[in-house]
């Protein structure tokens, strides 16, 4: 029981330990994972970046009952981050309590443990967003 | 779908369908499920073993479940179907819908006259940790489930985004739940046949915020079957042939927060807009529907963006009964997937079964208004991204 077979995994470090993907110069569309084509505009320019390093929550849900890879982390925080870019991302907010949350408050990303796979003795980082002290 | 080709087309009917029992049905194995079903439609339609020309299985987690893949050649050998082309059709929860669509295109285009279309699911054999896992693997792998955003948690955050921005509350979604479990009381094939009183659906456990459990569908098993053959022929088998009038199907980006907007399921939108065209309808002349509430605030978008209400109006028909089964178009009359179940693969074609029978009068307590003639069936092979609709009409003499 693994939700990704390890190379897969590892091929996906770009974007999970440093939101780096792939911008189309035409339309400005950040994608997460390597495109010919953009999605949005069709343009075939379109060049590696990362994103920035920090957004807004614009929602989220506290997860109390996950799937079992995730049953044991339960409850935690799945949020979506709009990038300054205004791409949107979606990851686990950490670093706080639930009831402190608030929509569009600052986040950053920072690198953290998702879970362990015991399976495949594998620890998976990768990047999570905590709130900013404004 | 293109104007030119519809006039080169032949017309298609449904001429015979059969379904298992819904539920957690310990002793059969797929194909005993997808075989039972089969037979169920072929005595109905009346039709001899030998001759079908292609059989279509829709069918997602046979491989992993059963550990059995090429399962429509399984199924032919089974019921002696030879040498009936046999493909089995995978498209996650869509799978159903889409094995539908291979037959109707087969019928339409001339190259076969009679197929049979099945639907099938196994799930509750393998443990719930592999398989709960296994269903998540068609959310976005490294941009949704690696940070355990869940199916729930996507529905949770498409709940909540409802609730802001067209003042849907937990009441309306409950009010769906409940409304389902009701009718699969008046089903004898739908796995939860339990009423739910709103205060019950309002306490059920939190799943992700503010979704419940009674929110969404259970884990089951089940088959579902029809036969299709062209129109003209259709007086052969049945004096009571329900045409497919329309079907449209289309897709999204994979990841809900990327799409335009996450309140908007652009492929259902899409894929009800060319059924309507191809059927030459508008939302108007629709009398029931079969939508996918795999969690129940999916029936509320589902019901605007297939254009039966106006976006963010879809929950004030809720609250004024208007898809209650007695309403002016009741909405998953068989339960839907939330209390009919929702064996992923059968789904699409049980969704068809229970318009058949809604379009012949056959459904028994839960029949609508003898009166209605067309039905619509939407069918999902992800979180809203990959959609089918289906457009039936009953031909009355
Ligand atoms: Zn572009």
């Amino acid at each position: 029981m693994f939700v990704i077979r390890i190379p897969r995994y590892w091929r996906s470090k770009g974007f999970r330990y440093r939101l780096e993907g792939y911008r189309c110069e035409k339309c400005g569309h950040f994608h997460h994972s390597p495109r010919l084509v953009c999605r949005k505009c069709g343009s075939r320019s379109i060049r590696r970046d990362r994103l920035s390093q920090t957004g807004r929550l614009i929602s989220y849900t506290v997860v109390k009952s996950s799937t079992p890879l995730f049953e044991q982390y339960v409850p935690y925080v799945v949020g979506v981050v709009k990038m300054v870019d205004g791409s949107l991302v979606v990851g686990q907010v950490t670093d706080c309590d639930p009831e402190e949350l608030r929509e569009d408050m600052q986040v950053e990303v920072t690198l953290r443990k998702i879970r362990v796979d015991g399976e495949n003795k594998l620890i998976q980082y990768g990047y999570k967003f905590r709130p900013v002290i404004e | 779908m293109q104007e030119a080709i519809l006039g080169v087309l032949r017309r298609v009917a449904v001429i015979g369908v059969g379904m298992t029992r819904f539920g957690k049905l310990e002793d059969r194995s797929l194909m005993d499920l997808l075989a039972e079903a089969s037979i169920k439609a072929m005595k109905d339609a009346g039709v001899d073993y030998e001759e079908f020309d292609s059989v279509y299985v829709g069918n997602m987690l046979g491989s992993v479940v059963e550990r059995q893949t090429a399962i429509a050649t399984a199924l032919v050998d089974r019921l002696s179907l030879f040498p009936a082309a046999a493909e089995t059709v995978e498209n996650g929860p869509a799978a159903g819908a889409s094995a539908v669509k291979n037959g109707f295109q087969a019928v339409a285009s001339g190259l076969a006259d009679l197929v049979l279309v099945v639907g099938g699911e196994k799930m509750t054999s393998l443990d719930t940790a592999t398989l709960t896992d296994y269903i998540a693997t068609m959310t976005h792998p490294e941009a949704e489930y690696m940070h355990g955003a869940t199916l729930a948690s996507l529905a949770a955050l498409l709940m909540k985004l409802y609730e802001q921005r067209y003042g849907v509350t937990e009441e309306h979604v409950a009010m769906v739940a409940v409304k389902n479990h009701r009718n699969a009381l008046k089903n004898p094939y739908a796995h939860l046949r339990r009423e739910i009183t709103l205060e019950e659906a309002l306490q059920s456990k939190m799943v992700a915020e503010p979704l419940r459990m009674y929110y969404s569908c259970p884990i089951s098993d089940g088959a579902a079957a029809a036969i299709l053959c062209p129109l003209e022929k259709a007086g052969k088998y049945t004096d009571k042939p329900v045409e497919i009038k329309g079907i449209g199907h289309a897709t999204d980006y994979q990841t809900l927060h990327e799409r335009e907007d996450p309140a908007v399921l652009k492929s259902c939108k899409y894929a009800a807009e060319q059924a309507y065209r191809m059927a030459g309808l508008s939302p108007k002349g629709i009398d029931v529907a079969e939508l996918h509430d795999a969690f129940s605030i999916l029936e509320i978008v589902e019901s605007e963006d297939v254009g039966f209400f106006k976006k963010g109006q879809g929950h004030l028909a809720v609250e004024q009964g208007v898809t209650e089964l007695d309403g002016v178009l009741p909405i998953n009359p068989s339960g839907g997937l939330k209390a009919r179940g929702h064996p992923v693969g059968a789904t699409g074609v049980a969704q068809v079964v229970e318009l058949v029978w809604q379009l012949r009068g056959e459904a028994g307590e839960r029949q609508i208004s003898k009166n209605a003639k067309r039905g619509l069936a939407c069918n999902f092979g992800g979180f809203g991204n990959n959609t089918l609709v289906h457009i039936l009409e009953a031909i009355r003499k």
